[in-house]
């Protein structure tokens, strides 16, 4: 399927059988998983890698002298050194750990935002933004007197560039989804960058629904800050991550106090440690940290590139397949055109509530999401309340695109219309 | 209106203790949908934050300073959502309009009590035992066509769905000071 790529397909029944989660019937169905956009599965890798570190390796990290302390000390750190290749970061020391993509989010906001922002001062934002990139920006435009600006879509869902420049003038700082959790809209997250820039704006990029999926360099996407969870990547719930430049994470005051931050604490007064613990208070989540480098070596060797393309013929497929077989019925909102869009789509069908589909389709076994997934400035600019949104990974294929298209017709069967 | 094809069906078998006929009807063709003038009348919103869904109630009572004897002389229901709530709200607002606030609390309660709620407000002595049999006819309001929504417990996730309708009310009685 992806031989204009280049690339060898993936060979999916080999990578279901990785994931335990996948073979295991629900109420006498095979599993079809369209949810990876929520959060993803696990392979049995990352699994194993976290149960090792418990059974083998795990004492509390740093402030010891005995070799176990060492050992989980060293597995944490060489796990920063296999996320900071990941992403393309020049240092390890620009990975912070956080429990998951808001809490990064909130970093950025709450540490550089509150230490750099006059009232007045502006945050571009986008309506295609999940609100873990909205409420915390919100929070300091109320606190701090903060101006937002939002870039507006296109009746397509793609961003609408046209004022672009206007809005970025005298801003601070673009905060920009790397794709879109509703849509699968993929923003040109590098010329926005470049034009943000041009006016002395920094890029945050929250990257939680594109480093998953697509190969992720810093320095190509043009970011000053990048934020994803390991949830969504094959890694356990519990951990995420912020990327920032060196000099910004420097400049920065710690977000959360406590132990693990600081160099030295007198009753008068402490003095934080040196970036990255400066961000990283308390004990932290140390086997979900293994793990989640056990999910990079997976997806690495893998090959984001192949799941990249295998994705995007996943898209084609049901792009062309589900009009096909649903008519008139279905509307998928967004872009039309895999150029613009990665592995999620979100959709209406025939006038049946997305929260009433989801329950006939999980009837069949089918997962797929209601609601309005943490996007309600999206929402409202669709015009609907809530959509129905299935995403695919590395492990669908287009037996699960026919699954759902099977079980919509059953449901319009179901409810008569 | 629901299709034979789904009886005898297996995977569906569930399915069909929830979406009864009747609750598809008031779905398709709610009752008292529309809104009131506010004042005289009073406006609560509810919403679902999971799913998005959203009602909002309009409350014409006879006399608020009437407090729990007012009359409901006139209800609407707005908002949008899925089956389920929309056509408990639908339900709710055939079956309390015309009778008093303490009947509509009563039966507020019942069907809480239907959907597996129990709440510590019941308390007292012995007046959650009123509740528990079947609850077919509490206060002066029979449950009637709401007893077709007791499939909904079946579907834990939806007993949010079911009682959205009835919180918001139940917020209009305070906002119009009953
Ligand atoms: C685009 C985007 N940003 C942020 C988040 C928040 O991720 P988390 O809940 O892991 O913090 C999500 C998750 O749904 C997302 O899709």
């Amino acid at each position: 399927m992806s031989s204009s790529t280049g690339l060898e397909p993936l060979d999916v029944t080999r990578i279901k059988a990785d994931f335990p989660i996948l073979g295991r019937p629900v109420d006498g169905h095979d599993l079809v998983f369209l949810d990876s956009a929520a959060s993803s599965q696990r392979p049995t890798a990352v699994l194993e890698a976290m149960d090792r570190y418990y059974s083998e390796d795990h004492a509390n990290v740093h402030r010891a002298a005995y070799a176990l302390a060492e050992r989980a000390t060293n597995a944490m750190e060489s796990s920063r050194r296999r996320v900071a290749a990941f992403v393309g970061a020049p240092s390890a020391d620009e990975i912070v750990f956080t429990k998951n993509a808001t809490e990064s989010l909130n970093l950025v906001a709450r540490s550089w935002g509150v230490a750099n922002l006059r009232p007045g001062d502006v945050v571009v934002l986008t309506l295609l933004e999940h609100h873990a990139n909205i409420v915390p920006w919100l929070q300091l435009a109320e606190s701090h007197d903060v101006e937002l600006r939002w870039i507006g879509l296109t009746p397509d869902g793609r961003l609408d560039l046209d004022d672009v420049d206007d809005l970025l003038r005298g801003a601070s700082l673009l905060s920009v989804t790397g794709m879109s959790n509703v849509l699968g809209t993929v923003p040109p997250v590098a010329e926005l960058a470049e034009r943000a820039h041009a006016a002395g704006a920094l890029v945050c990029v929250d990257a939680c629904q594109s480093t998953p999926h697509t190969t992720t360099r810093v320095e190509d996407l043009g970011a000053d800050f990048l934020v994803f969870s390991g949830h969504k990547l094959c890694g356990p719930t519990g951990v995420g991550v912020l990327w920032a430049r060196s000099e910004l994470l420097e400049s920065m005051p710690p977000f959360l106090g406590g132990g693990g931050m600081i160099l030295d604490v007198r009753t008068d007064g402490f003095t934080p440690a040196a970036v990255p613990h400066k961000f990283e208070a308390g004990t932290p989540p140390i086997a979900e940290i293994v793990g989640l480098a056990a999910a990079i070596d997976y997806l690495e060797a893998v090959g984001i590139d192949r799941i990249t393309a295998h994705e995007r013929s996943l898209t084609e497929y049901a792009l062309e397949s589900l009009p096909d077989r649903l008519g008139d019925d279905l509307t998928i909102f967004g872009p039309t055109d895999t150029e613009h869009r990665g592995g999620i789509v979100s959709f209406a069908f025939a006038d049946i509530h997305p929260h009433d589909l989801s329950q006939v389709l999980d009837s069949h076994g089918v997962c797929v999401r209601p609601g309005h997934h943490c996007a309600k400035p999206l929402m409202r600019f669709l015009g609907v309340g809530a959509t129905a949104r299935a995403s695919w990974y590395l492990y669908n294929d287009t037996s699960d695109i026919d699954a759902l298209a099977d079980a919509l017709a059953d449901a319009r069967e179901f409810f008569a219309v | 209106m629901v299709n034979d094809h789904r009886t005898g069906r297996d995977d569906m078998s569930g399915l069909e203790d929830l979406y009864r006929e009747i609750i598809l009807d008031h779905y398709r063709s709610p009752r008292n949908r529309g809104e009131l003038p506010v004042p005289p009348a009073t406006r609560a919103e509810g919403f679902n934050p999971l799913c998005g869904d959203e009602i909002v109630v309009y409350l014409q009572l006879d006399d608020p300073a009437k407090g729990d004897d007012a009359v409901i002389d006139d209800i609407r229901i707005g908002g949008q959502g899925c089956s389920i709530s929309q056509s408990s709200a639908s339900m709710m607002s055939a079956a309390v309009k015309g009778h008093t606030v303490a009947d509509a609390r009563h039966l507020t309660r019942a069907f809480k009590a239907m959907m597996s709620i129990h709440e510590g407000e019941l308390g007292g002595d012995g007046s959650e035992s009123e509740l528990d049999g079947d609850a077919a006819e509490v206060g002066e309001i029979a449950l009637g066509d709401l007893d077709a929504l007791k499939g909904v417990v079946k579907f834990p996730v939806r007993i949010k769905c079911a009682t959205l309708g009835w919180n918001t009310l139940l917020q209009g009685f305070d906002d119009s000071g009953s």
